[in-house]
Formats: C-alpha cells, structure tokens, sequence
C-alpha cells in the first residue's frame, strides 16, 4: 500500500511538470498516511532518488532500459498496471501532460480504475471515496467528481498544485519487466520546432494578437520574453493568418496554458481566447480599446498603443534586470 | 478506408458557461451545441481519406439522447456516409467507452477517430479508453496522417515539437489542429443528409467510476489595476515587488 506518482522521464530528465505531480502525489500521500513511491521509465541523466527524493519520494521503481527511452503507451501501460498490481498500489498520480493525456486513459481502462483527469486540488476523503476538484469547459469552470472504485488514478492539471519540496530519504530499486510486446507504433523521429521555453510549462508567457499588425512586428515581444525567459504564444487569427506558428497558438481551440503571469499584447480577449488562458494566476493585458472583454479578467491593465508600451516595458525590464545584477 | 469517427455534443466555444441551481449541470437554456470542435477535425480527415480513394466508409458516432441527433446530421452534411447514435446518457468517460468500444468491436474500423478533448469535459479520456478495451495503438493529440501502403505516418504533438510515427492499422486517432481544416456543410450536403441513415442503438451495461457531484464558476477576479500608458515602464516594479518576475 503506497501512493504511487508516475515520474514522467523526458529524455532523461524528470522535469516541472513531473515534478508537479509528486509534490500532488505527496500531499495526498500524507491524506492517506501512506508512504510515497514513484516509478520511472527509461534511462535517466542522473539517479532519479536526488530529483525525486527532494520531493518526499521514498522510493523509486527505476525500470533504467533504453528500450523505454521513447514513449509508448501499451507497453508503458502494461508496465505500470503489473507494478500497480505486485505492489498492491491503491492511488496513482501523474501529470495531465501529452504522454499522461495518453497513458491514464489507458491506464484506468486496464485496471478498472476511476480516472479523474486534471485534477487542481488534492482530492478529499469521502465515506463514499474521493471528491476530487478539477477543470471542466475549458476553464471557465470547476467540476468537483467522486470517485467509484477502489483503485484511483489521477492526473494534475499543469501549473495548478505548484512545487513543494519535502526531503527524504529515497532509495531506488532497480527493476526489469517481463512483458513480450511488438508495438505496432514506432517513433521514427522527434522534430523539435521550437528551442525556446514550452508555453505549458513556462512561468510566465507573453501572447500577441492582431494588433501587432503583421509578423514582421513581434521583435519586441520577443525582446521582453527572451529578458525574462518567459515563453512566446499569440492568439488564434494570428496563427490562422501564419504569422506565428500553430504551436503558439493558445485559446480554446489551441493549447490552453496556466501560467504564473500571463500578458496579452494587442489580444481583445474573445471567450474562446480566455478559455485557453483563465486559468493564469495574474493577467497583464495590453491593449489600444478601452472596451476589449480582457481587461475585465485582467489583474493589471494599460490601455494604449503597444507599440509605444511595450517598448517601455522592455527598457523598464533592462533596468531592472541590471538592478538585480 | 473505414473510418469510425466519435463526436461530442458540446455547447458552442462562445457560450458563457452556467450551472443549474442545484449546481449538477450545466444550465443549457440558450445554449447551441455543435460538433466538438477537435472532433470535426477527425470527421474530415476521415471524410478526405474517402474522397482522395473514393472508396471506404464513414460512420461518425455519439452517445446521448435524441438531442444529439441535429449535430450527427450536421456530421453527414459536412460528409459522413451513416451515422449511428447510442440511445444513453453520457455519464462519464469510461461508461461512454464502453459504448464505443462495444459498439466498433469486430465491425473491423481501420481508423477510430475522436477529438484530443471534448470541449465540456477537456478529460481526454474516451480515446485512450477505446484503444485499451479494442486493444488497439494510440496516437493522442495528432496533427497530420497519410498513408504510405498500408503504414499510418502519423505526426503527434509533444512539448515543443513533435514526433514523426509509423503505425499499422487499425489504430486509434486523437486529433486537432492541423490534421485538417474544418468544413462548412454546402446546401446540397445539407439536403443530402436528411436522407442518409442514423441508426439507434441500445445502450450496453457500464457502471460509472466517476460521478459529478457539483459545478462551479471559478472565483470572480477582484478588479484591474490600470497603468497609465506613458507610466507603463512602473509595472515592471510592480510585477517584480509580487515575485512575478
């Protein structure tokens, strides 16, 4: 009997997003008075105990094969489940991120468990089971479930829980599987195409929309997100028109992030924009119409032309960053 | 190719969301629903695979009642051969699964199709559900698909990128922007569609494992603080003093 948290591995390294569900994992471990255990699949760039054991992590199922470097979602599958089942495990926990979106589902379906998928509160014990929190249409909601099974899985909305570090002691056990799988898919190559910060992972993500009149203009966004690592998206009709590309694309169509600082440039705030971006815990918005629906979700707000505003942000950052210097 | 492609029945994306009193449902007066909008992508795909061979079928799905039936006529008019509607509540992802699954088993579909999401729930559960219980390969949140013979080359979004993949068929298919571009139905489809099929089936058994107990709106923002546009240098300061930068 563990919580057991899925410490996703991104070629070879357990990154924010993994990390997230641990520190989930441990809060609901500590619920349950239970002991925290994780598993990781595939070569790792360093021992996965001193990443993981800062996150209360008391052990690690390490399966170190490089036939697992790649994802693939029946083997991990079939992976995860004979471990849930050896180790009599009642709770899994892991991060709603593309391969989590992939490998829960399946997940669940194998084990017969209930599945409650991005989850943004550590789940309340029920005489019935749980009562988890977590997002529904597309952020303009919270749906809170209750779980009927005895095995549970869960998946953490990005950006919603945080980081919490809880050292202890963690020791890793390495393990084999003994599963005869010809997977059907392979990956035969991996194009990264784009070297910069991943808007679902970032801190802070600056967006820009049509008001920056044309492609050739989005210099000085990117001027203010390269001083303070912040990751770069735009808005629909900008990635419809090819100004940027679709990856950049945030709303409810696009890929909805939950940064710490979201800041939308020249962006009027549609319902399907805010859909993909409500879930940012402060809003700076920017933008030349005093009526623009964003500014009433906006913490912060100027109204003005952004090519005069932002180019005194920029400077306003440089000063600030050589203060911090 | 044979394609299955399963569709939600969601409100429109510009709806303003809100809840029945009793907070247990969404409140849909006023509401108009559509096709989810991730899944339209898959129902073109689907219906471009026809054209481009001019053989093979497609069957687009939905679980719900008989309200669901003008958004399964509005997937025949964009260009679904057949439609099929299983007569049951939506009551949670593995449930609808269920149905699918039991629904597609042995009918020998080369590709089951959903959206990455449905835009109600954003759970992304239903299609890795499928592929687990028809035991079938998965390729979630896809953005392109041809066929080279008989591989599927599948190219699947991942943290800034994304990865190039083979598959066999059959396989299931999550998808969404860039996989196609959506479709409005012409007056000939329109008309068209009322005389295609739609067939009703009886919901297989399936208990929940996950029910709603209430909705919410998220807490109302506390009101903007306005930066006057020549100051606009000071919030900086101001993001920086709340450790945001």
């Amino acid at each position: 009997m563990a919580v057991l948290v899925f410490a996703e591995n991104s070629q070879g390294r357990i990154k924010k997003g993994a990390l997230e569900a641990v520190s989930y994992a441990y809060a609901f471990a500590e619920l349950l008075g239970e002991d925290l255990e994780a598993v990781v699949l595939g070569e790792t760039d360093s021992n996965p105990s001193e990443t993981l054991g800062r996150y209360g992590v008391k052990k690690v199922f390490h399966y170190d094969d490089a036939d697992l470097n790649d994802f693939n979602d029946q083997l991990f599958t079939a992976i995860v489940a004979d471990l849930v089942k050896e180790e009599e495990i009642p709770v899994i926990v892991m991060a709603q991120s593309y391969d989590g979106k992939a490998l829960a589902p399946r997940l669940a379906a194998r084990l017969d468990a209930a599945l409650v998928s991005g989850a943004v509160q550590c789940p309340v014990k029920d005489d019935n089971g749980f009562t988890v929190r977590r997002s529904a249409n597309s952020g303009k909601g919270i749906e809170t479930v209750l779980t009927h099974r005895d095995t549970v899985i869960i998946s953490v909305k990005k950006n919603s829980f945080g980081l919490n570090v809880n050292e202890a002691d963690c020791e890793v056990e390495e393990v084999e599987y003994d599963i005869d799988m010809t997977s059907s898919i392979k990956i035969v190559e991996r194009v990264q195409t784009t070297s910069k910060v991943s808007i679902t992972e970032a801190d802070i993500v600056i967006s820009g929309g049509r008001g920056f009149k044309g492609p050739e203009n989005w210099g000085i966004l990117e001027e203010f997100a390269e001083a303070v690592g912040a990751g770069t998206a735009c808005s629909k009709p900008v990635s419809d028109m090819d100004w940027r590309p679709h990856h950049e694309h945030v709303g409810q169509t696009g890929i909805q992030i939950a940064p710490n600082l979201y800041i939308a440039v020249g962006i009027s705030g549609a319902i399907q924009h805010l859909a993909g971006v409500n879930s940012s815990k402060n809003i700076v918005v920017i933008n030349k119409d005093p009526e623009a629906p964003f500014f009433k979700h906006a913490d912060y707000g100027i109204i003005g032309d952004l090519f005069e505003v932002l180019p005194k942000i920029n400077e306003a950052v440089r000063k600030h960053k050589a203060s911090q210097a | 190719m044979k394609s299955l492609v399963c569709i939600s029945h969601v409100p429109d994306t510009t709806t303003k969301i809100k809840y029945t009193d009793d907070g247990k449902s969404l409140d849909t007066s006023g509401v108009t629903f559509i096709i989810g909008p991730y899944d339209e992508y898959g129902l073109v795909r689907a219906i471009e695979f026809k054209e481009q061979t001019g053989e093979g079928s497609v069957t687009v799905l939905c679980v719900g009642g008989s309200q669901v039936e003008p958004t399964l006529r509005k997937a025949l008019a964009i260009g679904a051969d057949s439609a099929v509607r299983i007569d049951a509540n939506p009551l949670d992802g593995m449930f609808v699964a269920k149905q699918i699954s039991d629904y597609a088993r042995g009918k020998e579909f080369d590709f089951i199709f959903f959206g990455k999401e449905s835009i109600d729930h954003n759970a992304s559960e239903v299609p890795g559900m499928v592929a687990e219980y028809l035991d079938l390969p998965f390729v979630s949140q896809a953005i392109h698909l041809e066929m080279d013979g008989d591989t599927a080359i599948l190219h699947r979004e991942i943290d800034g990128g994304y990865e190039v993949l083979h598959s066999s068929t059959p396989v299931v298919v999550s998808c969404q922007k860039g996989i196609s571009e959506w479709r409005i139905p012409n007056m000939r489809g329109i008309m068209m569609a009322k005389r295609k099929p739609m067939e009703v089936c009886s919901a297989t058994e399936g208990a929940v494992a996950v029910s709603t107990e209430r909705f919410e709106l998220p807490p109302p923002k506390s009101g903007c603080i306005y930066i006057a546009p020549e100051d606009a240098g000071s919030l900086v300061e101001m993001l920086a003093d709340k450790g945001l930068l």
